[in-house]
Order: C-alpha cells, then structure tokens, then sequence
C-alpha cells in the first residue's frame, strides 16, 4: 500500500498511526480533521479541564513534531464530506480530493441535539475544546446551571460546577442517572452521591422548555411544571456517529459504519475505529458500538493490523470505562447491559455494584476501589459463576 | 526491560493490573498503580508493552535494553 488516508483527527486516528509506524509501514499516511487542532484527549474536557480551562497545548495527544517524525501529511481544519469507493477518493470540504488504497475511518461521534424550537439556541452541548472553554468561562461560583441528562458526560459536568461553587440541578427523564448503562439501582447509587454533595438531582421528568428572561439568564420549564432559574443550561444527551459524510456512499451504516469482526467496513481497503465504528464483537455475539477511550484506542491500533495484514483478526475486547465525579474514581469493566442479577455493597466510600447474567458474572462497577476492577475482569474472563464472586 | 510509573500521572485507572497482573498492583487507598517487578522477564515482555499502551494516563515508561 503507498497511501492510507485517516478520517478523523481523533484518538483511534493517532493510535492507528503509531501501529501502522510500529509494523514498518512505509507508505504515505494522510490525517484528515475536521476541526483544526492536532488530535487531542477529549476525556478532560467534562473533568478537570472543564474545572481549569482547557489548554490545548496540554490536551494534545502528541505535540507537532511527532507527526513530521512519523510521516503524518495533515489536513486539519477541513472536514471529508464524501467518500467514492469505486475511484478510492475522499472528498473534502472546499472541493479537494485525497486518493486512497487503504481508509481507516475514525471521525468519531458528536453531541446529539435535542430538537424542536422551544429551547432553541438555549442549550450548551459538551464534545469539543471549544465546547469546554466556553462552559467553563461560565461556570461563575453563584450562577444556577441546569444539566439536561444524567449520563455521565452530564454527572461530571454537574460534579464540577458543584465544586466550583454553582448552584446545580440536574434533570433525568429517566428514574434514574445513567439507566440505559447500568440500571436503575446502580443508577439510584449516583443519584444519592451527587445529592449528598448539594446537586438538586430530578428523574423522572422531562424538559419541556426553555423561556428566555432579560440579562441573558432563562427559566426552564419542566413536564412536571417546575421552573428553574439557569444562566446556564447545559445537555448531554448523548452521541451519534459522525457519519454523516458517508450517506451518499454504498457504504453500509447502520448507526455507525458496519463492519465485520477484524473491524472490515463492506468496501475493500476500508477499516473503521472508535466511536463510529458498529462491529460484530464475537466476544458477546453481537454488533456493538462503543464510545470509550480504551475501546478507541484500541480499535484503532487493531485496525490497523486489518488494514495492513489483510487476514481475519477477530477483535472480541471486554470494555472498559471510568469517570471521576466529586472524589468518586469510577471504573467499569464488562456489560451491565441484559442483565438479570445485581449485588451493590458499600463500605467507607468505596462501593462495587456486580452484574450478573445467565448465572455468570458479567460486568462490575468499582468506585474507588481500582484493584477489585482487574479480581473482576479476570472474574469475568473466567466466566465465573455468579454465585462464587457475591 | 526496566518499567516504571510517574504516580503524579497516574489516575489509579487500573488498566495496567488488567493487562499485566504480574508486573503491577494498584495501593487502593492512594489509588496509585505500584511496580511489583520493575525488571520484569522476557517471558512477560509483551504484558508490559501492552500495559503501557493501555494506560489512559500514559504513566508508564519502558525503557528496553
């Protein structure tokens, strides 16, 4: 291969990169980005660079010398926005194409938007550097923030207005933060926590919209006819796939680019990574898609031995996620997702939540408490029964 | 092969004692990653390197040679 073209200037990007270099590839590697910084960590930006101000320089996941060292052409500050798979071309924003043999698509996901006029232009969303500079600039000790989505993105965000001093309410139309990942009685655990630490926590009801007041504040109607004060509204209400630029290519999508178990899009010479990336993960039997930094990173290395090998290379990872709220060190390892069995004990501001499922032990949530994470995991892996980890 | 990791950097994300459980421990009340064997055997070389590659907080250095 002479030239392999990357989508996406993000962390999959970077790690295919350095295990494209790693294997002696000596051919062209193009980056494209859409946004003009070099690829960054975008894992701060609701945590402590949310809390500081971001700074860039810092963020980067290497400085600009790394990519001359490694051959890396960059296109950044210019979005793909088409993709001829009979030609191998990507189209750029601006009328540009970049001829490809081998693609690796990893443009990632953006914050999904909550419709309709009645809160338009009202809402804050949290996805990239400037997404943060701006919360952050706002986050004055006193003013009142409304988060709308107790996920985790919207939780962190709460947790760090709280400790900058803000007056915090967070509002779930769920019973529960964080339902859909790990249930509700896990979710109740999280509702507590932020509660204990003054977040006015609300599940259960919906926005239903926001009024504008002068002096740039609003009020922020909910479904069950409250009304909150905000100088600031901020959702998080999840991601989708930043596939947008592949509508009109055969490609097949279905809610992130599809791909085989070795991460093989359906065109030849295509791979994906990251959170664009719908895989079958023979691990569980099931396509999957992931939005977390360890699945990111190591998709895209794993990519890259697709790209490049050419043979079945069957990536079935367990995941693995974290968040940091408050003094909570969050760590997750496995699925909490279908299943049937829950343990949660707690002991002097630890807590561990198992999850069980057909007997076995599928998915723990350890906060902090990191070294129970890996007893788990291997737990897991072992595919211990239920009854011997509770 | 010497191993070694930068506890200022290190967030106590546990990757490392699931990628090499012999190499590394966590203190779970520091929540900081330790170094059981610093000059690890070649048998468990590929465990480092993936431990290190793991490692949201990129703390851990290996130095070959």
């Amino acid at each position: 291969m002479r030239r392999i073209v990357i989508v996406g200037a993000s962390l999959a990007a970077v790690n295919a990169v350095e295990r494209l270099r790693a294997r002696g590839y000596p051919g062209e590697i193009v980056l494209v980005g859409a946004e003009p910084e070099l690829p960054y960590d975008r894992t701060p930006l609701s945590k402590q660079a949310l809390h500081d101000g971001p700074d860039t320089a810092a963020l980067l996941l290497h400085p600009p010398a790394w990519y001359t060292e490694h051959g890396v052409e960059l296109r950044l500050g210019r979005a793909a926005v088409g993709l001829d798979l009979r030609t191998r071309q990507v189209h750029l924003a601006g009328g540009q194409t970049i001829a490809y043999e081998g693609l690796v698509i990893a443009t990632g996901s953006r914050a999904r938007v909550i419709a309709g006029a009645r809160t338009a232009g009202a809402l804050r969303y949290l996805r990239t550097i400037d997404d943060s500079t701006s919360i952050h600039r706002r986050l004055i000790p006193g003013r009142h923030l409304v988060v709308i989505g107790a996920g985790f993105i919207g939780l962190e965000v709460a947790a760090t207005a709280r400790q900058l001093g803000l007056d915090v309410t967070v509002v779930e139309h769920a019973p529960a933060p964080l339902t859909r990942v790990l249930g509700e009685r896990a979710g109740n655990w999280f509702a507590s926590y932020h509660r204990a630490r003054g977040v006015n926590v609300r599940c259960g009801v919906k926005l239903a919209r926001v009024d504008p007041v002068p002096a740039g504040s609003s009020t922020v109607r909910l479904s069950d006819g409250t009304a909150l004060a905000a100088d600031l509204i901020v959702a998080g209400v999840g991601a989708s796939p930043a596939t947008e630029w592949l509508r009109t290519s055969p490609l097949s999508l279905m809610d992130g680019v599809l791909c085989d178990s070795s991460l093989r899009a359906s065109a030849p010479g295509v791979v994906a990574a990251g959170d664009a990336c719908r895989w079958h993960n023979p691990r569980y039997g099931e396509l999957m898609r992931v939005e977390q930094w360890s699945n990111a990173a190591e998709q895209g290395r794993h990519a890259a031995d697709t790209l490049l090998t050419g043979v079945d290379n069957p990536y079935a990872p367990i995941p693995y996620f974290w968040s940091d709220q408050f003094e909570a060190k969050i760590r997750f390892v496995g699925r909490a997702k279908l299943g049937d069995n829950i343990h949660i004990q707690e002991d002097n501001g630890s807590m561990v939540a198992l999850f069980g499922r057909n007997g076995l032990l599928n998915g723990a949530l350890c906060v902090n408490a990191p070294r129970k994470l890996a007893t788990y995991r291997q737990a897991i892996l072992d595919e211990t029964p239920w009854g011997d980890v509770i | 092969m010497k191993v070694t990791v930068d506890v200022q950097v290190c967030q106590g994300y546990a990757c490392c004692l699931m990628e090499a459980p012999t190499i590394f421990d966590l203190n779970d009340s520091a929540g900081k990653a330790i170094v059981l064997r610093p000059e690890p055997t070649e048998d468990v070389w590929d465990e480092a390197e993936a431990a290190a590659l793991a490692c949201p907080a990129r703390a851990i250095t290996i130095e070959n040679g």
